[in-house]
């Protein structure tokens, strides 16, 4: 397969423009995937220094160094930020770079909407950052946007508003593209069902995208005609219901947390076959299992809501289906277990973030299944311990399966090894310090702390405490993270070759690394 | 495949975007401070939707120009199709936001606040004589009494008037396979007539609405449900009746090919969109 690789003979081949202009006017995916990698762990920053206004506001009881307004406006804008500026473009990011390589395609199927897809981002996050500096503040109603009390928001509301519709356009056009990039520039013989697991969680993914995006555009719109156009939807006295609100936004709210967690699917699945030297063990059933979780995440959305006053017959089904989505999870896990059973492992940085995410993901899954008991959900609801459990899922889950990929890929991506004693020490104090972060999260929230409170009665002191200075360490680590890229991206480091890893399997690693600027012009021969 | 002259098509470089993003930040920057009750911004709101027209135009015209030069093999152009086809669908999940707003409104929200279900208490201690009913403007009687729109007269015309744009619309499409021009250009100008036609009509009915109906964006649920639907409907018909102006004008100009013609279909296809969209509209906002 090695002779399919440099393609570029005879052919009018440009590279990389220079200066500035390389990054604005770019077509190239992988450019793109860098502009979107950049863009999410600049966002990953900034979201995390307002985790850790939070975390030091909650060190200890009583008030200390922030308002409660200012508190406020740090929990909904470190949500928003994290959601959509850190978690979801770094996947894009990551599908960007890989998938064309993956299928043995060309670049994406249309390489200048892809361009302002990303080019929107940067243009919805400065106006929704620069809502910090308006009258009234920043939203601070809670990233869910529930009326009527968003409504209350200064004069950043309509900014608000505008800024989810801009990330909503950006996501449909990366989505689309990447259903288009899949299901038409795959090299001949790269049937459906031999796609690797990382394109398909990210097919699945792309459509959960376009099927929900546009509902929260529309569930945003109706916001801000309640509040600027005199409509009725989210006011009872009008014969509309604020609980309306909740259920528009969590039909868009539950398939997004798939939208965060399918695609992390797709790269431990890349990553646990290569460091197990075993393939993926049952990769039809995977497939199935993540159209399943997709399915189901459409009918599951009130579980979020089991305390607005739902029929009895509604919690009941959102319980069940809930508890459904246990059955598929369960497969994924099993498959990644069953792949290392008798294989023959070893442990490099990506593989210990793979593993870290297989544990502490499924801890999450299961504190997920604790919330999806209607009746013991009335006790958890809006305490810390969804905040556990949501963090759970989110940081050693999506954010551990994003930083695999980034070790996994960056020889592929600059050329060179990262530093792999650097990057352990980040995957270790990463490790402990999150689960010291969260872990006494649960505690707090089975005793009652509520969520969104800057204050608390002293006898949660102690694991605040805990968790506070668990949070500076995890934010501190980070920067170790981002030391390692820097010196990967510069070229400091040992050559990689083209495989990088042992006998890795994909197209991407038939070509040289760091990859070339366009990769797989003619396509490439696939084995069997 | 490995022809150099049917390799798929990757552009190098284009500004189209970034300048499509400047329109946008000031396109959103300008609403938000008119709505904050800033005059400026209306002009900055201006100043970005002519930015988006440049855009749009600069964009479109250097697609169809490197389409008349034969850039694109059957490859791209099946790119192009499911890149459309899934628009749509976002599309479509759009509206889905507005009809789930009105069925939730009329199966939930507005019964439940007549007591039903298990809401006797909220009925009896909050809205005390409230009864449920569709149309409403809800307990508080927002905006006041309203005359709710009837399926007969306007909708009923425009209904046709819509239904007999799609027949003309592909009228037009068997012309341009059957290579006549004539019958293309006739049915395709009649097309985007009608659809203008429609707008006009539309725009009729509303000043009906609030002038003699009292009905308005601000008559409770009802009001709200159909100005937005009917609204954000009117909005996409008036959009695609000018992208067939354009085609119209392509036509003119001598483009498409009884093979190669996916701007025309795209657009047809976005029109029986706009078309299905209207008839769900008749039926549920106007008719039921």
């Amino acid at each position: 397969m090695s002779s399919t690789t440099h393609s570029a003979e005879h052919h009018d081949d440009h590279g990389p423009a220079k200066g500035i202009k390389r990054w604005l006017f770019t077509t190239n995916h992988k450019d793109i995937g860098t502009l979107y990698l950049i863009f999410s762990l600049t966002m990953f920053f900034i979201g995390g220094s307002m985790a850790l206004v939070i975390r030091s506001e909650l060190m200890m009881p009583g008030l200390q160094f922030v308002h409660p307004e200012f508190f406020n406006q740090m929990t909904t804008m470190h949500a928003l930020i994290m959601v959509f500026g850190a978690v979801m473009p770094a996947f894009v990011g990551l599908a960007n770079w890989m998938i064309p390589m993956m299928i043995g395609g060309p670049d994406m199927a249309l390489p200048r909407m892809n361009n302002w897809s990303f080019w929107i981002l940067p243009i919805a996050f400065g106006i929704l950052l620069s809502t910090l500096f308006m009258n009234g503040g920043a939203p601070a109603g809670g990233w869910t946007m529930y009326p009527p009390l968003v409504l209350q928001t200064g004069n950043a509301f309509p900014f608000l508003v505008f800024s989810v519709h801009l990330m909503g356009i950006s996501s449909i056009m990366g989505a689309i593209n990447i259903i288009v990039t899949i299901m038409n520039m795959r090299a001949p013989g790269m049937s459906l069902l031999k796609m690797p697991m990382f394109v398909w969680t990210w097919l699945i993914t792309a459509y959960l995208l376009i099927a929900v995006m546009p509902v929260l555009a529309g569930a945003v719109t109706m916001l801000l005609t309640d509040q600027f156009f005199g409509t009725s939807f989210f006011l009872a006295a009008g014969g509309g219901d604020p609980v309306m609100f909740q259920h528009i936004f969590w039909f868009f709210g539950h398939p997004e947390v798939y939208i965060m967690i399918l695609p992390a699917f797709g790269v431990v699945s890349e990553i646990i076959p290569t460091f197990a030297r075993k393939p993926l063990f049952g990769h039809d059933s995977m497939v199935y299992a993540a159209s399943s979780i997709a399915f189901l995440s459409f009918i599951v959305w009130a579980h979020h809501m089991f305390t607005v006053g739902m029929p009895l017959t509604g919690q009941l089904f959102f319980m069940f289906s809930t508890m459904l989505i246990a059955v598929p999870t369960g497969v994924k896990v099993f498959n990644w277990m069953a792949t290392m059973w008798k294989g023959s492992m070893s442990f490099e940085t990506p593989m210990l973030f793979s593993l870290a995410f297989l544990f502490l993901f499924t801890i999450g899954g299961f504190s997920g299944l604790m919330l999806a008991i209607a009746p013991a959900d009335v006790q958890y609801h809006d305490t810390y311990f969804v905040v556990a459990h949501f963090h759970y899922v989110l940081v050693p889950g999506s954010v551990f399966g994003i930083m695999a990929a980034a070790y996994y890929w960056l020889p592929k991506w600059t050329g060179v090894m990262y530093d792999e004693k650097l990057g352990k020490i980040h995957f270790w104090a990463s490790a402990i310090f999150v689960n010291l972060t969260f872990f006494p999260m649960h505690f707090l929230g089975l005793a009652g702390m509520p969520r969104r409170i800057p204050d608390y009665s002293t006898q949660f002191a102690d694991f605040n405490m805990m968790a506070s200075i668990g949070a500076i360490g995890f934010g501190l680590s980070q920067l170790l993270f981002v030391y390692i890229i820097i010196k990967a991206a510069r070229g400091n480091g040992v050559k990689a070759t083209a495989e990088v890893w042992d006998n890795p399997r994909g197209l991407e690693w038939t070509v040289p690394s760091p990859a070339p600027y366009h990769t797989f012009e003619n396509p490439p021969t696939i084995k069997e | 495949m490995s022809h150099a002259e049917n390799r798929y098509y990757i552009p190098h470089g284009s500004h189209w975007p970034i300048v499509g993003s400047i329109g946008l930040l000031l396109l959103m920057v300008g609403v938000s401070n008119w709505l904050n009750g800033h005059e400026l911004g209306r002009w900055v709101m201006f100043g970005g939707v002519g930015i988006m027209i440049i855009m749009l135009t600069g964009w479109f015209g250097t697609v169809i120009a490197e389409s008349q030069t034969g850039k694109y093999n059957s490859q791209v152009d099946i790119s192009f199709r499911m890149g459309m086809y899934w628009f749509i669908f976002s599309e479509v999940m759009f509206f889905a936001a507005f009809f789930g707003a009105l069925f939730y409104a009329r199966n939930m929200s507005v019964p439940w606040l007549g007591g039903d279900s298990n809401n006797f208490f909220t009925n009896l201690l909050l809205w005390s004589g409230f009864e449920s009913e569709w149309p409403t403007n809800g307990p508080g009687t927002i905006g006041g009494h309203f005359e709710p729109m009837g399926p007969i007269g306007l909708p009923l015309l425009n209904t046709a008037i819509l239904l007999l744009s799609s027949v003309t619309v592909t009228i037009a499409h068997h012309a341009l396979r059957e290579k006549h021009r004539g019958v293309l250009k006739i049915f395709l100008a009649a097309t985007f007539l009608l659809g203008f036609s429609f707008v006009y009509m539309q725009a009729f009915e509303y000043m009906e609405a609030y002038e003699h109906m009292n009905l308005t964006l601000g008559s409770g649920i009802y009001g709200s449900t159909f100005f937005m639907l009917t609204g954000f409907h009117g909005m996409h018909v008036t959009i695609g009746a000018i992208m067939l102006t354009i085609i119209w004008f392509r036509v003119v100009r001598g483009h498409f090919t009884p093979e190669h013609h996916f701007g025309f279909e795209a657009v047809a296809w976005y029109w029986h969109f706009v078309d299905v969209v209207w008839l769900c509209l008749y039926v549920f906002v106007y008719w039921l």
